[in-house]
């Protein structure tokens, strides 16, 4: 044999799916799409220049620290830089300062991520550290919200949820506007029908199973039913227990639903590969304590919204529960 | 429709390249080498030394104990070396070089057991064994140990794999289509020779002329069944066949032999029928050369021992720039670094992937998407094996089962972050059993 040819070898298999990470986190930028552009229309080009702020900062902090921890610089990385940049312009007001962005993009990163070794090794979601510590240092801020289709800085006032909280209730909006998001709120949480697009089209490309969020939402309705306050007709506070209006008696279920970052947070945080539970027993564990604790936070506690600590806190018990939902081993019944 | 396993994969088959190619008798190549390791178990006893002449079907090396088989000189000639050669393994075994004379001049060592239907278990199975057979599917497990049931495991049911679910392999089809009696009446010898009561032949439905034309050969038989498995790889891995034909699920430390079943693949089933009724022994086998970078991909009946390169070279030769050779099929094969490595019993194709349709695998960081776990057909926590086996962590690896591994490649199929999941799986359980070693020997 005069000439060698050399070939490549690798252990089996040899074949795999197309798919990689980087297109799978690009479908979820995908599915965020509509929501964004549903933001501009509420709230106006502002929304759109923070979610670039948010995402260009977030971009650099992951190069940066990808490059000083010398790790490789791929297309997974770089989209789930991306993902969390418009997560949390999503839960912030269109009102904050634009370097509040910034802040929430390097602290979401940096601690929230690669303090712990980068992707797929945080515990906490990244948007979500980032939200957290904005709001803890920067509670005005992200507390003061625009209502839509007005000029920034002309008119402000709470969202459904806070009017709920301090038993405003004829301030509520009806829930056709709350589930096409022509209300007070963050910038990508308001839509509840936009957000439910781009989750269909997750769904339906297996990037996301309906575990977490069907859990998630059905948990915090069950809770809503029975512990939540309703509109009365004397604008009353107390706590009517299994008690709503209209023939079908849903009492404060839809206004939990589709209100605040419930949907937002059902199919994009809570969905989160790296912070959530890997088997379907496991997931829909953390979506039942997730919507548990979101419908606590809302009614029992010192917030309007709740949706974000839920999750956060169930992120820690993550490690826990995939403990206790190891798969079931093939034919396990015959190992004694 | 049967309930299934849950798990595996649904990789495009690519049958299409070969399903319609007869199998057609190789062109006698000019050397032959048979490796002394082609099976699971203790290397073959050379019997032959540089020089002797040889015939076709000549024992040219003893079984090197009872989990072993005889080799045979698949061509008449001249022994010309027995030597470290290359090897599908990818180190270096011994094997027995034949120069080929072309005469086929017939060894007759065998005498034909026709009356099978009365002939002892015994006498089956000595025959089996004397014969060199080993399972045909892939994992070449000497085929008497299989039917050496012990007295407390009596065996009620014979299991025929005929799901050929790897991606692109058709040479199984191919048998069943072209010699369905033959494999039915190797069936019958396995019924016979364990004294089972029943004869499951499971077949995947992508295949349905197979499935028709055993089903019109089994109709006047009593207890054989021909069932439709549905469509999945890993169908034909012998757990995960058994759960789908019978309903019966069985870890993989466990041999199906203690659940009164043996499995057997209908290429055996056919070599078994040669072995008995026809006293050859397993000299040839059937196989699919295939892949997008061959000229002209087909089935072959082939030596056992011809050189991969001489069959490419039959099959049209290289198309374009191959970028890897691999023995048996692209989920479980073995990718080889030259093509001087010879065909061996377990071998069911040769395929040819284009340099640009390569897979590499890299140690990306889990994003803990869960799919190697919701696709492993043996449930394991795949992924949360994988990381523990990249820690070092291997008291973890051993507690979450990584020895019940199959290694079918379903968690490198669909990991999104590319990580080598089966490949950290095989490293993981080497080093449990390596520990396990250690611990024995340190009391």
């Amino acid at each position: 044999m005069a000439e060698r040819t050399l070939f490549s070898v690798s252990s089996s298999p040899h074949i795999r799916v197309r798919e990689g990470a980087d297109r799978v986190m690009r479908d979820v930028i995908i599915a965020l799409i509509p929501a964004l552009v549903g933001s501009y229309f509420w709230f106006g080009i502002r929304a759109i220049m923070l979610t670039s702020i948010s995402c260009i900062a977030a971009l650099a902090t992951e190069i940066a620290l990808l490059l000083w921890r010398g790790r490789k610089v791929d297309g997974a990385a770089v989209n789930s830089a991306l993902i969390t940049g418009v997560l949390l312009t999503f839960c912030v007001s269109p009102r904050v300062p634009w370097w509040l962005v910034i802040v929430g993009a390097v602290v979401g990163l940096g601690v929230g991520k690669h303090v712990f070794g980068g992707l797929g090794y945080n515990i906490f979601n990244p948007a979500l550290v980032g939200r957290a510590f904005l709001m803890s240092a920067y509670p005005v801020a992200m507390t003061t919200w625009q209502i839509p289709h007005q000029a920034v800085d002309a008119v402000s006032g709470p969202t459904p949820l806070a009017h709920m909280k301090i038993a405003a209730y004829k301030h509520v909006p009806d829930l056709w506007h709350l589930a096409l998001g022509d209300v007070g709120g963050c910038i990508g949480e308001t839509s509840a029908i936009l957000l439910l697009v781009g989750a269909a089209y997750l769904l339906v490309r297996k990037v996301i199973t309906w575990h977490v969020p069907v859990t998630f939402l059905a948990s915090l309705a069950i809770f809503a039913w029975v512990f939540g306050r309703t509109r009365n007709d004397a604008g009353g506070t107390v706590i009517r227990l299994f008690e709503g209006v209209g023939p079908l008696n849903l009492g404060a279920i839809p206004i939990h639903l589709l209100a605040g970052g419930a949907i937002l947070g059902a199919f994009y945080m809570a969905t989160d590969y790296v912070t959530s539970p890997m088997s379907p027993r496991g997931m829909i564990i953390f979506g039942v304590g997730c919507g548990l604790l979101t419908g606590v936070i809302r009614i029992f506690g010192g917030y309007p919204e709740g949706v974000s600590y839920a999750i956060l806190l169930m992120n820690m018990t993550v490690p826990l529960i995939d403990r206790a939902t190891m798969p079931r081993l093939f034919g396990a019944r015959a190992l004694r | 429709m049967l309930a299934t396993f849950r798990g595996g994969i649904h990789p495009a088959s690519h049958k299409e390249l070969t399903d319609e190619r007869a199998l057609d008798a190789a062109v006698p190549p000019e050397l032959v080498r048979i490796p002394l390791l082609q099976h699971i178990g203790a290397s073959s006893r050379p019997l032959v030394k540089k020089g002797d002449a040889v015939t076709l079907g000549q024992t040219i090396a003893e079984p090197g104990g009872f989990v072993s088989v005889p080799q045979h000189a698949s061509v008449s000639g001249t022994v010309k070396a027995i030597k470290e050669f290359p090897h599908a393994s990818g180190r270096h075994v011994t094997a027995i070089e034949i120069a080929n004379d072309g005469e086929d001049t017939p060894a007759d060592e065998l005498e034909p057991i026709l009356d099978w239907q009365n002939a002892s278990s015994e006498a089956l199975r000595n025959r089996v064994r004397d014969a060199g057979l080993v399972g045909l599917g892939g994992a070449a497990f000497p085929t008497h140990v299989k039917l050496t049931p012990p007295e407390e495991k009596p065996i009620h049911t014979v299991v025929l794999n005929g799901a050929e679910c790897e991606p692109y392999l058709t040479c199984d089809y191919r048998l069943m289509l072209e010699a369905p009696d033959a494999i039915l009446v190797g069936a019958q010898i396995i019924h016979r020779c364990v004294g089972a009561r029943r004869i499951v032949i499971g077949i995947e439905d992508n295949k349905p002329r197979a499935i028709e034309i055993m089903r019109a050969k089994a109709a006047g038989l009593d207890d054989v069944e021909v069932v439709r498995l549905p469509t999945k790889y890993p169908q034909g891995s012998e757990l995960q066949l058994m759960k789908t034909a019978l309903g019966v699920e069985l870890p993989k430390s466990k041999l199906p032999m203690e659940a009164g079943v043996v499995v057997q693949n209908v290429g055996t089933a056919l070599a078994i029928y040669e072995a008995v009724v026809a006293a050859r022994p397993l000299v040839e086998r059937a196989l699919t050369i295939t892949g997008a970078a061959v000229g002209s991909p087909c089935n072959l009946r082939v030596r056992i021992g011809t050189l991969c390169g001489d069959l490419i070279e039959q099959a049209g030769g290289m198309n374009g720039a191959t970028g890897r050779v691999i023995l048996g099929g692209p989920m479980t094969g073995v990718a080889l670094d030259t093509t001087d490595v010879p065909v061996m019993k377990g071998t069911s194709g040769i395929m040819l992937i284009p340099r640009s349709a390569l897979v590499d695998y890299e140690l990306n960081p889990c994003i803990r998407c869960s799919r190697c776990e919701a696709h492993c057909p043996a449930r394991l926590a795949t992924a949360r094996i994988g990381l523990a086996v990249e820690l070092d962590r291997i008291e973890i690896a051993e507690r979450l089962h990584v020895l019940e591994c199959i290694e079918c490649g379903c968690c490198s199929y669909v990991c999104p972050a590319r990580r080598p999941m089966t490949q950290l799986m095989r490293v993981g359980k080497s080093k449990v059993l390596r520990e396990r070693a250690r611990r024995r020997a340190h009391g």
